[in-house]
C-alpha cells in the first residue's frame, strides 16, 4: 500500500484544525491525513498539542475551526460514543481503564454493542487474549490491580473491542519499561498487519520511526514538517529540531 | 511625574559567573508515598541569572517550583534565599521574602481590571490595616502597579477587564501581577503556553526586558524560547538533575539528546 | 457478680429488640430512597431535591391505582413504571440541557421541580391525607406487642429491590455502562457508550426506587402533598454519611442511622430522636467527610 495516498481519499483527513482550551489557543490550523490501513506517527515536544490533535478528532474537544473527516464523512464536532461507534478507537495518555472494573468488564464497555452476536463475542475476544495472554488470565481482576505494562495492554484491548478502523493512541510508552516498550512495537505491528490504521502520538523517536510509514513533527501548535519514515532516522536534523533541545 | 518604579532587585554585576547565589538547594528531595519526585536536588541561581529548568515529562519541573515557593513541602533537604533558610515556610512567607511566581494555568482576576490586578499584588507589599482611607489615597500603590504594567506593555489596558483581554495578554499580566511584588527572584512557569509565535516572541522580548534587573527562572517546553533567552540551562529527569550548563553546552549534551529522544 | 446481673435486668432487651426490628424496617426504606439519590448524584453530579417528591407521587399514584384495581402489587409495579418514566422525561427536558454548567443550577431547577410537583399533588389530591391499605394485616407476637407481618414484609421487599438492583449494575449490560460512566464519563463517550441516554436511564431508576418506597411505605402513614419532605432531608443526610455516589455506603448508613435513632426512641421522645442523625451527620462531615463507610479517604 503505497505511503502517500495522493489519490484515494485517506480515512482521516484533518483540516486545518484550531482548538482553543478555554482562551489558550493550543492548534494554529493542524493539517495531516491517515490513510487506511498506515501506522503514521506524530512527533512533538511537550505541550505542542499532539495529545490536543487526537482529542480534536475523537470529539473529546470542539474545534473552533477545520474539519475533520472519516471515511468520507464530516465529523467535526460529533460527541466522542458516535465516532467510536463509526470505528474511531482512542487510547488515553494515561491510559484512564475503569478501575473498578474487572478486565472483562473493561473489555465488555466495548463488545457489547449491536451487531455483535456470541461468535463475534468470542472471536474478539479470543484475539485479544491471544494477543495479550496477561489479560486472559487476569480477566476477573479489578482494572486498578494491573501493573502499568498491563494496564497499557488492556487501554489498547478494549480499544480493539470496537472493531476500529483507526486507532488514536497516545504515548503508549510514557513510563513503561524497555522490555514493555519493545512489547508495544510488536502489538502496533500486529495491529497494522490487521489492516487497523494508527495516529500514534509520541516521544519515542526510534519506536516511532520503526513502526510507522509516515511522520509529522508538529511545534507550538501546528505541523511543520512532513514525510515518509523511511527517508529519516534518528540523527536528522529534523529529530534534533523538533524533538531534542 | 512621579519618579516611583518597580523595584525589582539590584542591577545584574555579572551573568552567571561567580555572582554569589541568590537562591540555593542542598539535597532537596520530595517523596510522594513510594513515588520520589525530587531526589537530592543540589540547585544554585547566581544573582541577575536567567535559568532555564527543562526535561521531559514527569521530570519534577513544576515540583520543583511549588517547593521553592512554599507551595509544596520538601520531604527533605534545604533551600536558603539570599542567605536565609526558608525550607517549609508557608507560601505566603515566602512571597515576602521576594520569590514571585507566575503560573502555568492563568491565574488573574478576571472580574477586577488590569490595573487592579496589578495593585492588589503591589498591595501585598505593605500591611493594609487602614481599612477607611479610600484605595486612592495609596498614591504610590497605583504608581508602582503602573510601573509594572509598563514593564509587560499593559499600561494601554490599564483599565480593561481582565477577561477582556488575549490569551497572551492574560499570559503577560500573569508576569505583571508578578512582578508587582518587587520580587528579588521571579519564577516563570511555562509563561508562552498556549501562545501563537507572535505573542511568544512579545512575551521573549518582555522577558529579556525584565531580565536586566532581576534573577529569574524559567520552565519552559518551547526549546526555541530556552535557548534564546537562557544564560545557563538545569536538565532535570525524573527528579535529580542530568546536565547543567549553557545552551550550547546542553546542545553537544549527548545524555540530554538521548533522554528527549528516548533512544 | 449482683450488680452486674442488676445492671443487666435493668437493660430493656425487649425494647432494644423491637426497636432493633423497627430500625431495621425503616433502614430498608431509607436505603431505598438513599440508594437513588446517591445513583444520581454519583454519576451525574446532580443534587436531586426533587427525590422526595418523586417518592410522595410514587404513594399517590399507588392511592389511584388501588382504588381502580384494588392490588397493591399493581399498584407498586405501575406506580415505579410512570414515575420513572416521568423521571426520564423531567431529565431529558431540564437537566440534560444544563450538563456542563455550574452545578448550582441543577440545584435551582431541582427544587424547582419539587415545588412544583408538591403543589400539583396538592391542586390535584387536595389536602386531606390519603389512605392505602396494606395488603397483609396480620400481626404475630413480639414480647408484648401485636407486630405487623406488614413492616417485615416492607423490609424483605425493600432489601429484594435493592438487592435485584445490584445485581442489575453487576452483571447487566446497562449495569456495566452505568459504572463506567460514574467512573469516567469521557472514557465511557470514547468507548461507545451513549453517556446522555444511561444519565437519563439513571435518573428514572432512581426515581422508580423513590416511587416504590412511596408504595411500600404508604400504608405505615397517610398521604399527602408534604410527606416527601421529611424523607428526602433524612435520606441526604444518609448520602453524605454513606459517602456521595457510594451504593452500598449508602444501605450502610441508612440501617445504622434508623437503629441509632430507634434506640434513641427507647430513652428520649421520638421528637428529640431525629437529632441523632443530625449528630451522625456533623461528626462524619468533621472526621471522615468523604463518608463513614467508605474503605479509604481519598
Amino acid at each position: 500500500m503505497s505511503a502517500a495516498a495522493d489519490n484515494a481519499e485517506p480515512l482521516v483527513r484533518v483540516e486545518d484544525v484550531h482548538t482553543y482550551y478555554g482562551k489558550s489557543h493550543i492548534l494554529h490550523g493542524v493539517s495531516l491525513t491517515v490513510g487506511a490501513g498506515e501506522v503514521v506517527g506524530l512527533l512533538g515536544r511537550n505541550g505542542v498539542g499532539k495529545s490536543t490533535t487526537l482529542k480534536s478528532i475523537m470529539g473529546l474537544v470542539r474545534p473552533t475551526h477545520g474539519t475533520v473527516v472519516f471515511d468520507g464523512e464530516t465529523i467535526t464536532g460529533l460527541p466522542p460514543h458516535k465516532l467510536a461507534r463509526r470505528g474511531i478507537g482512542y487510547v488515553p495518555e494515561d491510559r484512564r481503564i475503569f478501575r473498578l472494573l474487572t478486565v472483562m468488564e473493561n473489555l465488555r464497555t466495548g463488545l457489547d454493542r449491536r451487531g455483535v452476536g456470541e461468535d463475534k463475542r468470542k472471536a474478539l475476544l479470543d484475539k485479544v487474549f491471544t494477543f495479550f495472554p496477561i489479560l486472559a488470565e487476569r480477566r476477573n481482576q479489578a482494572g486498578g490491580t494491573l501493573s502499568g505494562g498491563e494496564q497499557q495492554m488492556l487501554a489498547i484491548a478494549r480499544a480493539m473491542m470496537l472493531e476500529p478502523k483507526i486507532i488514536l493512541l497516545d504515548e503508549p510508552t510514557e513510563g513503561l519499561m524497555p522490555r514493555m516498550v519493545s512489547q508495544i512495537g510488536e502489538i502496533i505491528d500486529l495491529l497494522h498487519r490487521e489492516r487497523v490504521a494508527i495516529l500514534l502520538v509520541e516521544q519515542n523517536v526510534p519506536l516511532t520511526l520503526a513502526a510507522s510509514q509516515r511522520v509529522y513533527f508538529m511545534e507550538k501548535g501546528s505541523v511543520r514538517h512532513h514525510c515518509a519514515a523511511s527517508e529519516i532516522d534518528i540523527n536528522d536534523a529534523v529529530i534534533r529540531q523538533y524533538l531534542g533541545v | 511625574m512621579g519618579a516611583a518604579s518597580v523595584d525589582i532587585g539590584s542591577p545584574a554585576n555579572s551573568r552567571g559567573a561567580g555572582s554569589e547565589s541568590v537562591l540555593q538547594t542542598e539535597l532537596l528531595s520530595i517523596q510522594f508515598g513510594g513515588l520520589s519526585a525530587l531526589s537530592q536536588v543540589n540547585f544554585a541561581v547566581s544573582r541577575g541569572e536567567l535559568r532555564a529548568i527543562i526535561g521531559p515529562n514527569g521530570a519534577g519541573k513544576s515540583t520543583f517550583f511549588n517547593c521553592l515557593t512554599g507551595v509544596l513541602r520538601p520531604t527533605s533537604g534545604r533551600i536558603t534565599f539570599n542567605g536565609e533558610d526558608i525550607t517549609g515556610l508557608p507560601a505566603n512567607t515566602i512571597s515576602q521574602k521576594g520569590i514571585a511566581r507566575s503560573y502555568q494555568i492563568t491565574n488573574i482576576l478576571p472580574n477586577a481590571t488590569t490595573l487592579e490586578n496589578v495593585r492588589i499584588a503591589a498591595q501585598s507589599r505593605r500591611h493594609g490595616w487602614n481599612m477607611i482611607a479610600h484605595h486612592s489615597a495609596f498614591a504610590d500603590l497605583n504608581d508602582k502597579a503602573e510601573a509594572a504594567l509598563r514593564a509587560v506593555g499593559l499600561i494601554g489596558k490599564a483599565h480593561e477587564l481582565a477577561s477582556n483581554l488575549s490569551h497572551g495578554e492574560q499570559r503577560n499580566l500573569e508576569i505583571g501581577i508578578a512582578l508587582a511584588t518587587e520580587p528579588q527572584l521571579l519564577c516563570l512557569d511555562e509563561p508562552t503556553a498556549g501562545m501563537s509565535a507572535a505573542e511568544t516572541d512579545e512575551t521573549m522580548e518582555l522577558v529579556r526586558h525584565i531580565a536586566k534587573n532581576l534573577t529569574i527562572l524559567i520552565v519552559e517546553h518551547d526549546m526555541a524560547v530556552v535557548m534564546e533567552l537562557a544564560d545557563r540551562i538545569t536538565v532535570l529527569h525524573y527528579g535529580a538533575i542530568l546536565a547543567e550548563g549553557t545552551p550550547a553546552e546542553i546542545q553537544q549534551n549527548p545524555r540530554v539528546l538521548e533522554v528527549y529522544l528516548k533512544t | 457478680m449482683d450488680a452486674v446481673s442488676h445492671f443487666l435486668h435493668a437493660i430493656p432487651v425487649d425494647l432494644i429488640i423491637i426497636q432493633t426490628v423497627n430500625g431495621i424496617v425503616t433502614g430498608m426504606i431509607l436505603a431505598l430512597i438513599a440508594s437513588g439519590l446517591t445513583l444520581i448524584f454519583g454519576i451525574m453530579d446532580v443534587v436531586n431535591f426533587a427525590h422526595g417528591e418523586l417518592f410522595m407521587l410514587g404513594a399517590y399514584i399507588g392511592v389511584v391505582v388501588i382504588a381502580s384495581t384494588g392490588s397493591f402489587w399493581l399498584a407498586l409495579v405501575i406506580s415505579s413504571l410512570v414515575v420513572a418514566i416521568l423521571g426520564a422525561a423531567l431529565q431529558v427536558a431540564t437537566l440534560r440541557p444544563l450538563i456542563g454548567r455550574d452545578p448550582l443550577n441543577t440545584i435551582l431547577v431541582t427544587f424547582g421541580i419539587s415545588l412544583v410537583l408538591q403543589n400539583f399533588a396538592l391542586w390535584n389530591f387536595g389536602p386531606v391525607a390519603r389512605k392505602i391499605p396494606e395488603p397483609i394485616s396480620s400481626s404475630f407476637t413480639l414480647f408484648y406487642l401485636q407486630y405487623p407481618w406488614y413492616r417485615i414484609l416492607i423490609a424483605v421487599l425493600s432489601a429484594a429491590i435493592i438487592g435485584g438492583f445490584w445485581l442489575f449494575l453487576k452483571y447487566s449490560r446497562f449495569g456495566v455502562w452505568i459504572r463506567a460512566t460514574t467512573q469516567d464519563r469521557v472514557m465511557a463517550q470514547a468507548m461507545g457508550i451513549p453517556v446522555p441516554l444511561v444519565y437519563t436511564g439513571v435518573f428514572a431508576l432512581g426515581a422508580a426506587m423513590a416511587a416504590a418506597s412511596g408504595v411500600l411505605f404508604a400504608p405505615l402513614v397517610g398521604v399527602n402533598h408534604t410527606m416527601g419532605l421529611d424523607w428526602v432531608l433524612k435520606a441526604f443526610i444518609v448520602v453524605v454519611v454513606g459517602g456521595m455516589g457510594n451504593l452500598g455506603g449508602s444501605i450502610a448508613a441508612a440501617i445504622f442511622i434508623s437503629l441509632l435513632e430507634a434506640y434513641a426512641t427507647i430513652w428520649v421522645d421520638p421528637s428529640q430522636a431525629v437529632i441523632v442523625s443530625f449528630v451522625v451527620l456533623i461528626l462524619t462531615l468533621l472526621f471522615r467527610p468523604t463518608g463513614l463507610f467508605v474503605p479509604t479517604p481519598k
